[in-house]
């Protein structure tokens, strides 16, 4: 091979690099495992961690993956491929792609959806950027006070570079403060809105009145949910919303210490060039076939460079993947099902608390799978002794107050052996 | 892979009342979800049983072509073999299972795995530290040019609002820079394809934030005036920014540090061996070099901002720093002159039958600029088709924008002399094809589930919902 290409070593291939620049040394790394010996590294840092059983959520939760989501993952058809060019060749990504467009269009009740985005918080970031270009002469999004802090501060980190100019509107006992909202979003130079459902603490609010606000001063409605709980819960649509984003991890992906999950990202039909991220279409083959492509491309940044929707240029695709066939296997029942028991559940959980006599809600709110909680006793010392038993009991979220989170994989004895702690 | 299409979608097979999953009985007592808390209808997801799913998107994944199926030479994206044990890994239940929000006492295997690969990165980059948390390529790239406009922020030197980029760059580059709130210039190529620096010293200016590049370039050629670039570019009171799509062929020969990058990302999808997964997930790891440590956006530096709640995609993260163990200083020294070795002996054995627009020595990748035989009137679109028929995937074609019929191949280093003088032959083979029955390859590919697509038809009219389709 050196031959043909004419040189006397693989180090004459890099004739042209500068001698100054070359790297001689040896690299200060590991030496090279074998198999076995990179198996049992790994198994000695997996025992440095303590899997627990989980009462936490703030954005993350502990759903059940049905076992024939891992098996169709892993086939490697679709796992060593990459984003689908060549349509004649990549045809299984871009039939599910679709699948999953058009489930999460009909769990958020939206018209349409985009082919996935890296996570919740970014998409958020990326419906806040939409929103200002969809807007004329707009820079300011109002975000509410219930948003999670840590999508807060990805929406705000964006904002900053970008040129947004975000204004808060206040919360009033867990709640986006309605008041404020409407006094904000009648300001001149508001693109959008953006709330959450349900928000920060677990609660469901009532966003009624707050999507005709937005519109009658031609500003966006955007809000952001956990994907799961649309399954039952009002829809973002439902609400008047013109963008729904959030993570779709809730869908069984496993927690994974954090990542990789899935954004989502769906609209109105309207904004639908104005939205970034890749989207598959349906259209037919030379040979009259019904097919499937990645399509409005005019819109991504390959063509478009600097003037496009997003810099994005991939979408989370096998993970878009693992919630399409979550879906497809839990079914219309199954999705809703998952949603009651969590529900159940986190209320039976709520009541125990408080039988404990230690415990009171936070505030008087309705909520879905997830609560804040306020104890009488010091909240650290609690929550190591649920760690010391194996539970991961909630999320500190103030100096008294702990919110639990509760999926259909938390049983009634798990529950019920948590309350013996307190 | 399949030659006829399975092309049913989920909805198709749906039958009212079919089940595929089972889950306990409600044993909390009688909590229901109130009305007014419920959505009006239910979602229309499809009802099928076990069995249904899996063969339909066992059939779907018969439709596609993965690296694990064939030779996959796609410039620019770098389609090496992802080993079996990289996806091991992260199915262990002690990562597996983690919540991101658990105490650290209970995450220190997490925390040393993201501890480790930083530090490998960092000694392979030639830099002082990385942060794990961007999610992809592009997302790194937005990282980083926000590293490069705090760092100009805490001088107080506001007015650098410029970032240039040369005309070959990847599209995510300018892209990124205008997320990021800054505005493109762009640096002219030289007739040999490398940055024309006379151009680029007339563009660095006190409003120049940073340069971006790639290198080797976009047409696989190694910058060889970096130095005096990194030089001019430091003078003028800018930064440079090292695309790190490219870093293949410069693992063992070169560190983008010592080139004279203050800040890159990292593709670990790319050069560290994580599968593209069809399009993700990625990771974009960005580094910089000392003194800049703490602008990085995450907890452990800049906490101010943030690009990604967590730890970034540590599923990937924990393949990416399998791969590194498993090849170890011994073996990774050897990754960029192996792929920069196949991709030369490609590039000699067709120059004469594609055209090849540049001359020399390439890195991990090089372009050619269609066939060398223009009478035939076939296009690079008619050859890439055509690949598909012989089981091969195509090369990245139509990028970087500079050559019209641009046929962008990069091979890796993970194949063998065999499959590469197979793909030549093959490519050989079109090439005389184009000239005896050139109506082959214009109606080409022949041999996969589905023939050419109407991709006007798409855009025209979007129908990206199965409810669309039925009202359609």
């Amino acid at each position: 091979m050196l031959d043909i290409v004419g040189v006397g070593s693989l180090d004459e291939l890099y004739s042209d690099v500068p001698e100054e620049i070359r790297f001689k040394k040896e690299y200060d790394l590991p030496e090279a495992m074998s198999e076995m010996e990179v198996r049992r590294f790994f198994e000695a840092l997996g025992n440095e961690n303590k899997r627990l059983v989980c009462f936490a959520g703030a954005g993350v939760y502990d759903h059940y993956t049905p076992a024939v989501v891992g098996r169709i993952v892993q086939r490697s058809e679709f796992l060593t491929s990459y984003t689908p060019y060549q349509a004649e060749i990549s045809q299984g990504t871009l039939h599910y792609i679709f699948e999953y467009q058009s489930m999460m269009a009909e769990l958020t009740s939206m018209d349409i959806s985009n082919a996935s985005m890296y996570d919740g918080s970014t998409a958020t970031a990326e419906a806040m950027m939409m929103a200002v270009a969809a807007g004329k002469k707009c820079d300011t999004v109002l975000v509410s006070e219930t948003v999670d802090k840590k999508v807060l501060t990805v929406v705000k980190t964006y904002a900053k570079f970008h040129g947004v100019n975000i204004v808060m509107v206040k919360e009033n006992d867990g709640i986006t403060y309605k008041a404020d909202f409407q006094e904000k979003i009648a300001q001149k130079g508001v693109a959008g809105v953006i709330v959450q459902q349900p928000n920060r603490y677990g609660i469901v609010e009532d966003y009624a009145g707050y999507a005709d606000a937005a519109h009658d001063n031609k500003a966006l409605m955007i809000m952001n949910g956990v994907a799961a709980d649309y399954a039952v819960l009002k829809t973002p649509a439902e609400w008047g919303a013109d963008i729904a984003v959030g993570d779709g991890q809730s869908l069984g992906v496993p927690m994974m210490f954090g990542g990789p999950y899935v954004g989502y990202m769906c609209c109105t039909e309207k904004l639908i060039r104005k939205m970034p991220g890749r989207i598959v279409g349906m259209t037919e083959d030379s040979r009259g076939q019904r097919a499937f492509v990645l399509t409005l491309q005019a819109r991504e940044q390959h063509i478009r460079r600097q003037k496009a929707t997003s810099n994005i240029c991939s979408n989370q695709s096998l993970m878009a993947l693992f919630v399409t066939v979550y879906m497809a296997v839990m079914g219309k029942k199954g999705v809703k099902e998952a949603g009651e028991l969590s529900y159940a559940g986190a209320h039976y959980m709520m009541d125990k608390l408080v039988e404990t006599g230690h415990f009171k809600p936070t505030f008087q709110k309705p909520f879905f799978n997830e609560f804040c909680v306020e104890y009488d006793g010091d909240v650290d010392v609690l929550q190591k002794k649920f760690v010391d038993n194996g539970f991961l009991g909630g999320v500190k979220m103030g100096d008294h107050t702990i919110m639990f989170a509760v999926t259909e994989q938390r049983s009634k004895e798990e529950i019920d052996n948590l309350i013996k702690l307190i | 892979m399949n030659n006829k299409l399975y092309g049913n979608l989920i909805f198709e097979l749906s039958h009212p009342g079919r089940k595929g999953y089972s889950l306990p009985d409600n044993k909390f007592g009688d909590y229901e979800v109130p009305a007014e808390m419920r959505r009006e209808n239910d979602a229309q997801l499809p009802e099928c049983d076990e069995m249904t799913v899996v063969r339909h998107y066992t059939n779907h994944s018969g439709n596609n072509f993965g690296v694990d199926n064939g030779f996959y030479p796609l410039g620019s994206c770098t389609m090496k073999y992802n080993p079996a044990i990289n996806e091991e890994i992260p199915g262990m239940a002690d990562f597996r299972d983690i919540h991101p929000l658990q105490p650290v006492d209970t995450v220190k295997g997490c925390l040393d795995v993201c501890a480790g690969l930083r530090k490998a990165l960092s000694e392979i980059a030639g830099l002082a530290d990385f942060t794990l948390n961007p999610f992809a390529g592009a997302h790194g790239e937005l990282t980083g040019l926000m590293v490069i406009r705090r760092y100009h922020e805490s001088r107080g030197d506001e007015k650098r609002t410029k970032v240039i980029v040369p005309n070959s760059a990847h599209g995510t580059n300018p892209a990124s820079a205008a997320v990021c709130g800054l505005e493109i210039v762009e640096v002219k190529s030289t007739a040999d394809g490398v940055v024309d620096v006379d151009d680029l010293r007339g563009l660095l200016d006190d409003t120049i934030a940073a340069v971006m590049m790639t290198n080797p370039n976009t047409l696989g050629l190694f910058e060889r005036n970096i130095p005096e670039i990194a030089k001019l570019v430091h003078e003028c009171g800018a930064l440079m920014y090292y695309d790190g799509a490219n870093l293949n062929p410069m693992l063992g020969a070169c560190r983008p540090g010592d080139m004279g990058f203050d800040v890159m990302h990292i593709n670990l999808h790319k050069t560290f061996s994580t599968p593209h997964g069809g399009g993700g997930p990625g990771s974009g790891p960005v580094g910089v070099r000392k003194g800049l440590e703490q602008f990085l956006p995450d907890n452990e530096h800049d906490s101010t901002l943030s690009v990604s709640p967590y730890h970034g995609n540590f599923g990937v993260i924990l393949k990416a720093y399998t791969y590194i163990l498993s090849l170890g200083k011994e073996y990774i020294k050897y990754v960029g002159p192996l792929a920069t070795l196949n991709a030369n002996y490609i590039k000699e054995s067709l120059k004469d039958v594609y055209e090849l627009p540049i001359a020399g020595l390439c890195k991990h990748e090089f372009v050619f600029n269609g066939l060398a035989d223009k009478s035939t009137g076939i296009t690079t679109m008619d050859v890439a088709k055509r690949l598909l028929d012989y089981g091969y995937h195509a090369p990245t074609i139509y990028f970087p924008l500079l050559f019209h019929e641009a046929m962008m191949i990069e091979p890796t280093e993970s194949e063998s002399k065999v499959t590469i003088d197979g793909f030549i032959e093959v490519m050989r083979k079109i090439a005389e094809e184009a000239k005896n029955e050139p109506e082959l390859l214009k109606s080409a590919p022949h041999n996969t589930p589905i023939g050419r697509v109407d991709d006007v038809l798409a855009a025209k009219h979007p129908v990206v919902t199965y409810k669309s389709m039925l009202n359609d």
